[in-house]
């Protein structure tokens, strides 16, 4: 009898830019790497809609209110998206949402920042969702399917994320001396936590080898950081205010902007579990996921007695 | 009362109560009971503030004096809102949020059937776009009601304690004033009276289905028709208008 | 697997009239109807349909990679399916 070797098989649809679906043989460690990588993903869109939902009871306009409730949205439906994804490889929601709910699970240590203003909506949706569509443009070609697939909807969906931000920012920025305040106090507090969303940088990046080489990631953490600095910066030059960063220049041998790096040990500070909110955010998910426990058992229990049919549908 | 000032009486008490209930409603957006869930109150959540900014824009069109829809949401005070009371009281757990919603959504979906045949082009507008909103918003929340009657125990017992909690505030619904009998008579407004039989005739069966009776206390509050709320508007009001309150020359 | 958020769907989208009804992807749901109201507001809230399917994802039955070569592969040398292998005369119109 003929032996495959899978391995051979994954190496070559690897090599043929094909995609590995569910049921596809895949070393163990990719699928690990899988796991782990899609669901601090999808962490990160469900915590991401709190410190933004913050803002919905106070949003200033019935315009931004509804703009920023579909928004919040989204990162809910996105955050679905990528959990289902990752189920199709062996994990559950329950255990992805147990790793959250315990602490044990990272999300991106973006959402342990505090949105102490408007224009921190703004800002979030300018830098942090341009940072993150960055990473998801590049992962709509990551080798799993359903992964790639979850992508492409997702920025799909997330194209119009960073234009309101953007846009709120405009609204600021040519507002008010006090509303143009503001927008400068938002982006000094949120420039290097967003640099620091593209992870440690590639000489210190230990899982960066093994996801190049499977495709889950396509470009290194410091090639992303260098492209994010330098689409932003004319868009903080139009809007009048200051990037935070005395080393911000024109490199024109690189054809790059030269930047000062974030403080990598705040970031590992925050990773750690001691930014300014992560203790408030995993407190907000376990008090939503407790208080819906009674509903989702009697939604389990209803469902149930459906299928018995001891009760007419 | 004239005709112009009943009907932006009217208009504001329409979209008042809608953009109550939906910033009530938004408060769960990120802390509902499960993912799927979340998603799908938001959207219901959606509507109700699209109709609430639909019906202030018309409210300031027929007020003529320039007022646009933010104005009217953001610096008004609670003695100048006429959302019903039902619509601000609080959210309490998921069971009460849901029977709120279907004694809403049921009244609702009565009201603006009727509003749609208005003579008044723009509430007829916005009425017809709503009668389909409302369709789905009705079909979600009376499914959960009978899921939570149908249940668990707790479910059962959480549906019935959050009715209790909101039926005094049912009957305020359909009362009218010199503002409906006005409209009524240019065939603008809806006779609130004419839709109490079947409300009542379809909640009760909805009720029965998840196995609760209809109460017998009969006292209803009543207030908001002329601007008189519970201390809990105030606070609805301070957050959700702080920000354009605190930069009253800024825009958003 | 135990999952207290419910059993896994298959969502199917229809974009238009008369199109085919595609794949577009999962949620958690504890009933039909949950099901079906659930693949509503994820799936169409930007207007991606004019028609749902939902189905239990274990309903579904699906070929195994290990299958690829048997199933498909003898497909691929039945040129005689396809229109392109015959010949037709010039001058009898369109076929």
């Amino acid at each position: 009898m003929e032996t495959v070797n899978f391995e051979n098989v994954f190496e070559a649809k690897l090599a043929k830019n094909d995609f590995i679906e569910p049921k596809d043989w895949m070393p163990e460690n990719y699928r690990k790497h899988l796991i782990r990588q899609i669901s601090q993903h999808a962490h990160s869109e469900i915590v991401g809609m709190l410190p933004e939902g913050n803002w919905i009871s106070r949003a200033p306009s019935l315009r931004a209110k509804l703009v920023l409730l579909a928004k919040v949205q989204d990162e809910g439906g996105h955050g679905l998206y990528l959990y289902t994804a990752a189920e199709s490889l062996g994990t559950s929601r329950d255990e992805m949402l147990d790793a959250l709910l315990t602490g044990k699970a990272k999300y991106s240590s973006i959402f342990n920042y505090p949105t102490l203003s408007w224009a921190d909506v703004g800002a979030i949706g300018w830098l942090v969702d341009g940072a993150a569509i960055m990473n998801q443009v590049m992962l709509q070609r990551s080798s799993y399917g359903p992964y790639s697939r979850a992508m492409v909807r997702i920025c799909k969906e997330e194209s119009f994320h960073q234009r309101q931000g953007y846009e709120i920012m405009t609204h600021l920025a040519f507002g008010t001396p006090a509303q143009k305040e503001m927008a400068q106090d938002a982006l000094n507090r949120w420039w290097y936590p967003t640099l620091m969303m593209f992870g440690p940088p590639d000489r210190e990046s230990p899982n960066s080898e093994n996801a190049l080489k499977w495709r889950i990631k396509r470009e290194t953490n410091d090639e992303l950081r260098q492209r994010f600095v330098n689409q932003t910066v004319i868009q903080a030059e139009y809007l009048g205010i200051e990037i935070p960063d005395k080393n911000l220049k024109w490199n024109e041998a690189r054809k790059a902007y030269d930047f000062s790096e974030p403080d990598w040990s705040e970031f590992k500070n925050v990773i750690k579990g001691n930014g300014p909110c992560n203790k408030e955010r995993l407190l907000a998910r376990n008090k939503a996921h407790h208080e819906g426990e009674w509903v989702r058992e009697a939604a389990a229990a209803y469902g149930k007695k459906l299928q018995e049919n001891k009760i007419a549908a | 009362m004239t005709l112009n000032e009943s009907l932006f009486k009217y208009s504001l008490r329409l979209g008042d109560t809608s953009l109550i209930l939906a910033q009530r409603l938004s408060e769960w957006t990120g802390h509902g009971p499960f993912l799927e869930e979340d998603l799908a109150l938001t959207n219901i959540t959606l509507d109700l503030f699209g109709r609430a900014k639909s019906l202030l824009e018309y409210a300031g069109k027929v007020e003529g004096k320039g007022r646009t829809e933010d104005q009217l949401a953001f610096f008004r005070t609670d003695r100048e809102f006429f959302n019903a009371l039902i619509t601000e009281q609080a959210n309490g757990d998921y069971a009460k949020t849901i029977i709120r919603q279907a004694c809403i959504d049921c009244f609702d979906l009565l009201f603006y059937s009727e509003l749609a045949k208005s003579k008044d082009n723009t509430l007829a507008g916005i009425a017809q776009k709503s009668v389909k909103e409302i369709t789905y918003h009705k079909r979600h929340s009376f499914s959960w009601v009978i899921r939570f009657g149908n249940g668990t125990d707790e479910s059962k017992q959480r549906l019935k304690k959050g009715f209790e909690e909101i039926w005094e505030y049912t009957g305020e619904l359909f009362e009218m004033n010199a503002v409906d009998e006005v409209l009524i008579k240019e065939g603008i407004a809806v006779d609130l009276s004419t839709l109490k039989t079947n409300w009542t005739k379809e909640i009760s069966e909805l009720l029965q289905s998840a196995h609760l009776t209809m109460p017998e206390g009969t006292y209803m509050h009543t207030g908001s028709r002329k601007g008189l709320h519970g201390e809990q508007l105030g606070l609805i009001l301070a957050e959700m208008q702080s920000l354009p309150r605190m930069h009253p020359e800024a825009k958003w | 697997m135990s999952d207290s958020q419910g059993p896994l769907w298959e969502v199917f989208v229809q974009k238009k009239s008369g199109q085919p009804f595609v794949h577009c992807g999962n949620l958690h749901a504890y009933d039909k109807e949950m099901a079906l109201q659930n693949a509503r507001d994820l799936y169409t809230r930007r207007g991606e349909g004019m028609a749902l399917w939902v189905v239990p994802s274990d309903a579904i039955v699906s070929s195994s990679p290990e299958d690829m070569g048997s199933f498909f592969e003898p497909a691929n040398d039945k040129i005689f399916r396809h229109p392109t292998f015959y010949q037709i005369p010039d001058g009898v119109g369109h076929m």
